[in-house]
C-alpha cells in the first residue's frame, strides 16, 4: 500500500517534470522553427550589417521564411558574408530579390528584409543575392545630413 | 604571522584532504549505480522523498519569482514603451538563470540537508557500519540510490520552476497590467531558443543536481557521528551548494552563452 | 563460570599476532596478541579509551590494522577481497551498542532485513524464521513496532535477533551492558548466554561492566595502553590479582591508574599563580 502511494507519487512527479520541459518547449521557445528545420541557403554581402546577429529573422512582406545562419567577413571582398536559412517551401523566390538589413522599431533587433524581384528564375541553394541594402548606421546618417545642409 | 601561515597551510590541507575523500566517494558512488536499476524499488522511494517532497516549494516560489519577475520587467520596460517585450524577458531570465540556480538553492535547502541529516543520522547511530557488518555495501543499498534519485529529480524540478514561473509572469503582466495576452507569448517565443536557451537551461540544472547531491550525501558521510557534527554538515550542505551552485553558473554561464 | 563442552574443531575462532594500530599519531594497539577460542565467550574488558571498540571493527574488517597479523576462521581479515570479506561477515554477527535498527523499517522487517539481502527464501518462510527469532529475544509481540519506539534495552534485543538472523558462527558484542536497568541488563545477559551454550556460538564481548561479564564469560582479555595486561579464565585472573587487575575488577578510585590526570602537583599550580604556557 505504501509502496503504490510512493510508486503513484513519483510517477506523477517525472510526469509533471517532463510536462514542464515540454511546455519550455512549445509554449515558451521556439522549438516550431527546428521542427520544420528543412532550409536552404543562399549568401548575401553587405557592406555594413549594423548590429544584426545570427540567428536573426529574415522576412518577406513580413512574413517569417528563416533565419540567419552565418555571418561572417570576407577579406577578399571587404564585405560582410551573411548566409541565410530558408524555409524550403518557400522556395520561389526570384533570382533578383533584393536583400535589405531593417531595424524592427526605433531600438528594436534588426532583421533581413527580402524583396522579390521579377525574374523567372528563382534562387537555388548557394546563390547569391546580388541586390543588397546595407543597415543604416545613425552616425552615418547624421553626417550625411550635415553635409548636405553645409553645401546647401 | 607564522601561527597564521601555519594555520592558513594547515587549512588548505584540511580542504585538499576533503576535496580528495569527496572525489574517493563520488567514485565509488558512481561505480555502484548498477544498485539503481536492479533495486529499483529503492530509487522510486529515494525519487519520493528527494523529488516528491520538494515539488511544492519549487511550485510555489516558481509561482512567485514569475510574478515578481513580471511586475518588474513591466516597470523597467514600460519606460522604453516597450511593455510588449515583457514575455520575453520573463522566460529568459527564467529558462536561462533563475530556473535552474533558484531551484538548485531551494533544492539544497530542502532536499540536500535532508540527505545529509538523514545519512549522517545513519552514520551516528551506527546503522551504516551495521549494514557492513551484515555483509551490505551502503554504496549500494543508501548512496547509489539516493544520489541517483538527487541527479533525476533537480532538471524536472527546474523545468517546473520555470513552466510555472512563466505562468506566474502571465497572471502578473497580462492579468494585472494589461500588457497584451498573444504579444505576451509570441515575444517570448521570439527571443527564447530552443536550443541555446532551454536546453542550455536544462544543461546547467543537471549539473547543480549532480554537484549539489554529491555535497550533500557526502557531508552526511563525512559528518562527525554527534549531533553537532550532524547540524554543522547540514549547514555546510546548503553553504558549500549554494557557493559551488553560484561559482558554477558563472563558469556554466559564459561557456554556453558567451559567444553570442 | 565455566562451560565445559566438548568440542568439535579446537582450532581458535580469532588468532591475533602483534597487531598494531595507530590513528593519526594516536597508537591505540601495539604488540597485540590473543587468541579467541571457538564456541566460548570471550570477554575483552579495560578503562574506556582503550580501543575495545576499534579491536571489533579490526575483527570485522570495518578498520585495517598498521602491522601485524588477524585470521578470524583462518583468513586473514585485512588481505579478503571486499566480496570474501562480506561473505565472512555472513558468518559473523555484531550486536552495536545502541543497537543501529535501522531506522525505516519496523523491528519485523529489521530482523528480516539480513534475510532478505542474502538469500531467495519466499516471504512465507522468512515470516517463520523471523517470529522465531523475535521469539527467542521475547520480543514477538513488538514486532510492529518502530525503532523509536523501542527502550534501549529493547533495542539491543531486536538487534541480537538480527545478529542471529542468519545463525552465524560468531557475534560480536559491543558494550552490551551499557546503560541498561538490571532487569534488562539480567535478560541480555541470560540471552548471551543462552544463545552461547544452544547455538555453540563464539561470542566476542567488549566491556567495562565487570561482574556480568565475569559471570558469563569462559576467557577473560583484559586490556590497557594498547596490549594485554593479563589473560585467562575468570577465576585464573581473579587469582593473579595484579595490583592493576584488582584496581579494575573491583572498581577502586586510585591505584596504578591514578585518578588525577597526569600534570604538575597540585601545589605547584596553586603556589605558580598564572597560567604556564608552554
Amino acid at each position: 500500500m505504501k509502496q503504490r502511494f510512493l510508486e503513484v507519487s513519483v510517477g506523477l512527479f517525472v510526469l509533471l517534470g517532463i510536462a514542464a520541459l515540454f511546455y519550455l518547449a512549445v509554449q515558451v521557445s521556439n522549438i516550431a522553427e527546428y521542427r520544420d528545420s528543412d532550409t536552404y541557403e543562399v549568401l548575401a554581402y553587405f557592406d555594413n550589417i549594423g548590429g544584426l546577429k545570427v540567428r536573426a529573422p529574415i522576412t518577406v512582406s513580413g512574413v517569417r521564411v528563416g533565419r540567419v545562419a552565418d555571418i561572417a567577413y570576407d577579406p577578399e571582398r571587404f564585405q560582410a558574408r551573411v548566409t541565410l536559412a530558408i524555409q524550403s517551401d518557400h522556395d520561389h523566390l526570384p533570382a533578383d530579390t533584393q536583400a535589405s538589413i531593417f531595424t524592427a522599431g526605433l531600438l528594436g533587433e534588426q532583421y533581413i528584409g527580402l524583396e522579390p524581384g521579377g525574374d523567372f528564375e528563382m534562387l537555388q541553394a548557394g546563390d547569391e543575392i546580388l541586390f543588397t541594402q546595407s543597415a543604416l548606421v545613425l552616425e552615418n546618417m547624421i553626417g550625411r545630413f550635415l553635409t548636405n545642409m553645409s553645401t546647401d | 604571522m607564522i601561527d597564521f601561515l601555519a594555520g592558513l597551510g594547515r587549512a588548505g590541507l584540511g580542504w585538499f584532504a576533503v576535496l580528495g575523500r569527496a572525489s574517493m566517494f563520488l567514485g565509488r558512488v558512481l561505480l555502484s549505480q548498477d544498485a539503481v536499476l536492479r533495486r529499483f524499488s529503492l530509487t522510486v522511494a529515494e525519487l519520493y522523498s528527494v523529488g516528491v517532497r520538494s515539488l511544492l516549494i519549487i511550485v510555489v516560489s516558481g509561482l512567485f519569482v514569475g510574478m515578481v519577475l513580471g511586475y518588474q520587467g513591466y516597470i523597467t520596460l514600460v519606460n522604453f514603451g516597450a511593455a510588449e517585450a515583457l514575455g520575453g524577458v520573463v522566460a529568459l531570465s527564467l529558462v536561462r538563470e533563475l530556473g535552474p540556480v533558484v531551484t538548485a538553492l531551494l533544492f539544497a535547502g530542502r532536499a540536500g540537508s535532508a540527505l545529509t541529516a538523514e545519512i549522517g543520522l545513519m552514520k551516528a547511530t551506527e546503522q551504516l557500519s551495521a549494514l557492513e557488518m551484515m555483509a551490505v555495501d551502503p554504496y549500494r543499498r543508501v548512496f547509489a540510490p539516493r544520489f541517483f534519485a538527487g541527479f533525476v529529480s533537480m532538471p524536472l524540478l527546474a523545468a517546473l520552476f520555470s513552466a510555472v514561473g512563466v505562468i506566474g509572469g502571465y497572471l502578473v503582466g497580462v492579468g494585472l497590467l494589461g500588457v497584451d495576452s498573444g504579444s505576451y507569448f509570441s515575444q517570448m517565443q521570439a527571443v527564447t531558443d530552443w536550443r541555446e536557451d532551454v536546453v542550455s537551461g536544462v544543461i546547467k540544472s543537471v549539473v547543480f543536481g549532480f554537484v549539489v547531491t554529491w555535497i550533500a550525501v557526502f557531508q552526511g558521510v563525512d559528518a562527525e557521528p554527534t549531533s553537532e557534527g550532524i547540524s554543522r554538515a547540514t549547514t555546510q550542505t546548503v553553504v558549500v551548494s549554494a557557493l559551488a551552485v553560484l561559482g558554477l553558473d558563472f563558469i556554466l554561464t559564459g561557456l554556453m552563452f558567451g559567444d553570442l | 563460570m565455566h562451560v565445559s563442552r566438548e568440542s568439535v574443531d579446537d582450532t581458535p575462532h580469532v588468532v591475533i599476532e602483534d597487531l598494531a594500530f595507530r590513528h593519526g599519531r594516536k597508537t591505540v594497539f601495539e604488540g597485540l596478541s590473543m587468541t579467541v577460542p571457538r564456541g566460548r565467550i570471550t570477554t575483552v574488558m579495560g578503562p574506556s579509551g582503550t580501543g575495545k571498540t576499534t579491536l571489533l571493527r579490526l575483527i570485522g574488517g570495518q578498520l585495517r590494522p598498521s602491522s601485524g597479523r588477524l585470521w578470524v576462521d583462518g583468513l586473514e581479515v585485512a588481505r579478503l577481497s571486499r566480496r570474501s570479506l562480506y561473505n565472512l561477515r555472513k558468518r559473523m554477527g555484531m550486536l552495536f551498542q545502541t543497537g543501529a535498527l535501522l531506522s525505516d523499517f519496523n523491528v519485523f522487517d529489521n530482523v528480516a532485513f539480513p534475510l532478505r539481502e542474502h538469500t531467495d527464501l519466499p516471504e512465507e518462510l522468512i515470516r517463520h524464521l523471523v517470529l522465531m527469532k523475535l521469539e527467542a529475544v521475547g520480543l514477538r509481540a513488538a514486532r510492529d513496532l518502530d525503532p523509536s519506539q523501542l527502550s534501549g534495552g529493547m533495542a539491543r534485543r531486536v538487534a541480537l535477533a538480527r545478529a542471529i538472523a542468519l545463525d552465524p558462527q560468531m557475534i560480536l558484542y559491543d558494550e552490551p551492558f551499557a546503560g541498561l536497568d538490571p532487569i534488562t541488563m539480567g535478560q541480555i545477559v541470560t540471552l548471551i548466554r543462552r544463545t552461547n551454550q544452544t547455538l555453540g556460538l563464539t561470542g566476542v564481548l567488549v566491556t567495562h561492566d565487570v561482574v556480568e561479564a565475569m559471570a558469563i564469560s569462559d576467557q577473560v582479555v583484559l586490556l590497557a595502553e594498547g596490549r594485554v595486561v593479563d589473560r585467562g579464565t575468570v577465576d585464573e585472573v581473579r587469582g593473579r590479582a595484579s595490583e592493576w587487575t584488582s584496581q579494575f575488577l573491583e572498581g577502586r578510585p586510585d591505584g596504578p591508574v591514578p585518578f588525577h590526570y597526569p600534570g604538575t602537583p597540585y601545589r605547584d599550580d596553586l603556589l605558580g599563580g598564572k597560567e604556564s604556557r608552554t
